[in-house]
């Protein structure tokens, strides 16, 4: 069944004629590439670091389906309660049938993609739940009814000078301001009364640890910890792919994660949840649920080459490093994952029929291949994906769905000329005469030419010259 | 029909089996190998707390009590919300001088005073477990006798941390005591106030959790 | 790291080369000729077979890639004058071959692969002495040469040894030019944003030129200065170097 394509180009284009947004992204992208690099400054460290990294990751989902069952029983141990889901109606059921058992009215969250995926807010709103954003990014991008634009700094798009309007405009005791001091404390005083009257806290999870039943969270604002400890009842959210083996894994996961994220040797908080609220505590919640989320995520699974798009913790830096989502932004991708990663892990998700465009949406410069903490071929999987759009298969959802017959024939005949030194010879002297008269309005050369004279063909190619010159042929 | 569990863990374990992931040998030398030397560890400490606001302040076994009230004078402080059932509370407790701010004792549920914790308490005080030198971080763990939200619902925190009670990495700390043999209800690192740079990428402390956290250096 | 001397390589020219930049392709091999180097040029070469593996027919790729593969008889270096290409042919190759009964000569061919610039600096570490006048210039540093093939400091290590010619840094020297093959014309207004920025970041080094290892990159560049009438000009550093060098030692 073809779903309408997402356009992305549509909405690049739009993107790169806003000179704020382009604005605001150029500078929020070149600070967070040089507070990282010197995080990493010692080479030998990151390589050292990244290698044990990829190990923790590869490991993990090398016995992904045992570490998943480990979790369960260990975190059911710790009296955890585990759910499973294989699509994201499940999960959103899964979290309703939660909330309505506790008469939640008001859930308040901290930063989750998985409840992105979700579209958790949306769902929870229908049937007459509020779901508040704590985090700072989330609750600015939750006011002004937009998706994040980045997975770690959500409203990297906005300026201070948007966000004071938005505050003003959107919060009732709010007066303009645009100190960013003041401002945050006026988030602060409005999310403190909703943290404390919330009936239900809803997290994500950066990391779950099979061997203790551990649930390990990074923040920097306290709003994390906060749902995870004063409502009554907190549901944690992850993708099944989040699994650690042990607890020793941890540290090497949560460096590479912060240092790569942030530019932060650590997050101001690190929080290790393993047990609801035991005998003889004062605080914390009675009722801690773990909802482990498929969404696509096996299927991935099971090609040999597309599963190390699982290796992923998470970290954003692959998006800060590209330059096509420094100039288009993260809301022309319209996914809950932008940049490097969002192109190969959503067109698995959602399909090649709808997504067919965003592997495409790449110079292949490879710069995120570069810095990613846990050495994800992003490139070549992008690649991968390339081939199973205009092929159809069964490795990934709607594969084939971008094949052409025409495009097909083009790349048939350019594998027989280039294959074949006659041809290829018969078809350079061709172009190298008259190449040069053709028309700028041609399809391909009208894009190249909106900002590009025409490429100019040599009278005589290097074959020619080194035949000349008598170059020796063997 | 089959659930989630069983349909999600026998595909994996189907992927799995058919093709197996290629692992590599996991090297923690890299870990391991960050050190510094015990004099070094406290320098660094504060060092990387101080350069995200955290505040220092030196005491001894004896007058830790006496210097904390200064402290909390100084800031303006109230009230002070401290865990009775502690070492430390106990001799928090003796050691308090007249004349404020007031102690408030954290020895019932927090569902019974939710509202006094979050409208009408200034400063929560807690013990640490010690301190790492790599990333500036206090460790904690909390439970029944020195709640979690003492570090943070209260505006300020006050933390006391032994001297020597320091440690290189984060990894060095679980691996060599043991945490993997029984981890508490809530583990935790600590490595400022609270902060956030969401708004356009300009520092601001004081978001959710603690505005200010004075550590309490006891030699 | 200096690999041992060989007494003979192939020059794998490129079709971009072939076609639009022919002079590039004979001043490298010039360049390597002079060296004392002899430098096989087989007639049947063609493409490396990146464009159609970028674009998904990694069947069509093999096809071509398969014919380029027959002409390496002999175990020399294959030489190429674009990090792009070598990249494809060194990175590439081997698992574009996997399971071909051609895989093993894949390989050991791809071993052998080097960018112009590193075999320049890294096998034959060569002198050069700058006859030119005083100029002005900055380089561009290609993708694939830094990231498929190591290129790090090798092109602007030539560039130093030439005496006359001051080299300013690019403000983003390693940010890509927005080329990325098809990418140029599938997504032409992101392109044309990425190669307008790498033009401002050109005319603010006030660079006479701009020197560059890829003509992919070449292409884009110079199609936009001469679009935008920008008195800079993009130059390969085979014929940069071969005419500052003015074809003697």
């Amino acid at each position: 069944m073809a779903h309408a394509e997402i356009d992305f180009g549509k909405a690049s284009r739009a993107a790169l004629k806003d000179p704020q947004l382009r604005a605001n992204f150029r500078r929020a992208m070149d600070g967070l590439m040089s507070k990282r690099a010197a995080q990493f400054a010692d080479s030998a460290e990151w390589h050292a670091m990244r290698a044990l990294g990829a190990s923790v990751r590869l490991r993990a989902l090398s016995k992904l389906p045992e570490l998943l069952e480990k979790l369960e029983e260990t975190c059911t141990r710790n009296g955890i309660t585990v759910h499973w889901a294989s699509t994201t109606d499940e999960a959103n059921a899964i979290v309703l049938e939660i909330m309505l058992r506790v008469n939640a009215k008001l859930a308040v969250k901290g930063k989750s993609m998985v409840s992105e995926e979700m579209h958790l807010n949306a769902f929870l709103e229908k049937h007459g739940i509020e779901a508040l954003e704590a985090d700072l990014g989330e609750y600015i991008v939750q006011l002004d009814q937009e998706m994040p634009s980045h997975i770690i700094m959500p409203a990297i798009h906005k300026n201070t000078k948007q966000i004071a309007q938005l505050f003003r405009e959107k919060i009732k005791e709010a007066e303009y301001t645009e100190d960013v001091a003041q401002l945050t404390d006026l988030a602060r005083r409005v999310l403190r009364k909703k943290f404390m009257n919330a009936d239900v806290g809803i997290s994500g999870v950066n990391a779950a640890v099979a061997e203790t039943g551990t649930l390990c969270l990074v923040e920097n604002e306290g709003n994390g910890r906060m749902v995870t400890t004063v409502p009554p009842v907190h549901i944690a959210l992850m993708g099944l792919e989040k699994v650690v083996e042990k607890l020793e894994d941890v540290p090497p996961v949560l460096s590479l994660l912060t240092r790569s994220a942030t530019a932060q040797p650590i997050t101001t908080y690190v929080n290790m949840i393993t047990t609801p609220r035991k005998h003889g505590e004062k605080d914390g919640p009675r009722e801690i649920h773990l909802v482990i989320l498929d969404n696509g995520r096996s299927k991935i699974y099971a090609d040999e080459e597309l599963r190390h798009t699982l290796r992923c913790i998470r970290c954003g830096a692959c998006m800060n490093h590209c330059p096509v989502y420094t100039r288009v932004g993260g809301h022309a991708y319209q996914a809950p994952y932008p940049g490097p990663i969002g192109k190969i892990l959503i067109p698995q998700i959602e399909g090649l029929g709808t997504r067919g465009a965003m592997p495409h949406a790449c110079t292949m410069c490879n710069a995120c291949v570069e810095i990613c903490p846990v050495q994800i071929p992003i490139a070549n999987l992008m690649n991968r994906l390339r081939e199973e759009a205009v092929h159809p298969g069964p490795a990934v959802k709607d594969a084939g769905a971008q094949a052409s017959k025409a495009e097909a024939l083009v790349w048939k005949g350019w594998a027989a000329t280039f294959s074949s030194p006659t041809a290829y010879r018969m078809a350079t002297t061709v172009l190298s005469a008259v190449g040069n008269a053709a028309p700028a309005s041609l399809p391909l050369l009208k894009e190249w030419t909106s900002v590009r004279v025409k490429p100019r063909f040599a009278g005589r190619t290097l074959h020619d010259l080194a035949r000349d010159r008598g170059i020796p042929d063997a | 029909m089959p659930d989630a569990r069983s349909s999600i863990l026998a595909s994996l374990r189907a992927s799995r089996d058919a093709h197996p992931v290629e692992t590599v040998a996991s090297d923690f030398t890299v870990l391991r190998e960050k050190r510094w030397e015990p004099a070094e560890r406290l320098e660094r400490v504060k060092r990387m707390m101080e350069a995200v606001h955290t505040e220092f302040v030196d005491a001894t076994e004896q007058d830790w009590p006496a210097v904390v009230q200064a402290v909390l004078r100084e800031a303006g402080a109230k009230t002070l919300l401290y865990a009775p059932a502690t070492d430390a509370g106990a001799r928090l407790e003796s050691g308090w001088a007249e004349g404020g701010p007031e102690l408030v004792r954290y020895d019932r549920p927090v569902d019974e005073f939710k509202e006094e914790m979050f409208t009408g308490i200034d400063a929560g005080i807690t013990q640490t477990l010690g301190a790492i030198a790599d990333t500036g971080s206090l460790v904690l763990w909390p439970g029944a006798d020195e709640p979690r939200l003492l570090s943070l619902v209260p505006h300020i925190h006050i933390a006391l941390l032994k001297a020597d009670a320091l440690y290189d990495t984060f990894w060095q700390v679980m691996t060599e005591n043991r945490w993997a043999e029984g981890m508490p209800t809530n583990a935790l690192l600590i490595s400022g106030p609270s902060k956030t740079a969401d708004i356009e990428q300009t520092l601001a402390y004081g978001v959710h959790g603690p505005k200010r956290l004075i550590v309490v250096v006891i030699h | 790291m200096t690999n041992s001397r060989p007494s003979t390589v192939y020059f794998f020219g490129t079709c971009l080369v072939d076609l639009f930049y022919p002079q590039a392709g004979m001043a490298g091999i010039e360049l390597l000729q002079r060296e004392g180097i002899r430098v096989v040029f087989p007639q049947g070469q063609s493409c490396c077979g990146q464009p159609a593996y970028n674009s998904g027919y990694k069947d069509e790729a093999l096809k071509v890639a398969r014919a380029q593969l027959a002409l390496f008889t002999a175990d020399w270096p294959v030489v190429v004058p674009s990090g792009s290409c070598a990249g494809m042919m060194k990175t590439h190759w081997p698992d574009l071959f996997k399971g071909t009964p051609e895989e093993a000569r894949a390989t050991a061919v791809a071993g052998r692969v080097f960018e112009l610039t590193q075999f320049l600096v890294n096998v034959l570490d060569v002198s050069l002495t700058d006859k030119g006048e005083p100029v002005r210039v900055t380089w561009h540093a290609s993708c694939h040469a830094q990231r498929e093939m190591g290129v790090r400091d090798e092109p602007k290590a030539l560039l130093r040894q030439l005496a006359n010619v001051e080299l300013v840094e690019l403000k983003r020297e390693k940010e890509c030019c927005g080329f990325g093959g098809t990418f140029a014309v599938r997504h032409p207004e992101i392109s044309a944003a990425m190669v307008e920025d790498k033009v401002a970041d050109i005319e603010g080094t006030g660079a006479r030129a701009v020197v560059s290892g890829d003509c992919g990159c070449l292409m884009n560049i110079n199609g936009a200065l001469e679009a935008g009438k920008k008195p800079v000009q993009g130059k390969h550093i085979a014929e940069f170097l071969l005419e500052r060098t003015h074809g003697t030692r």
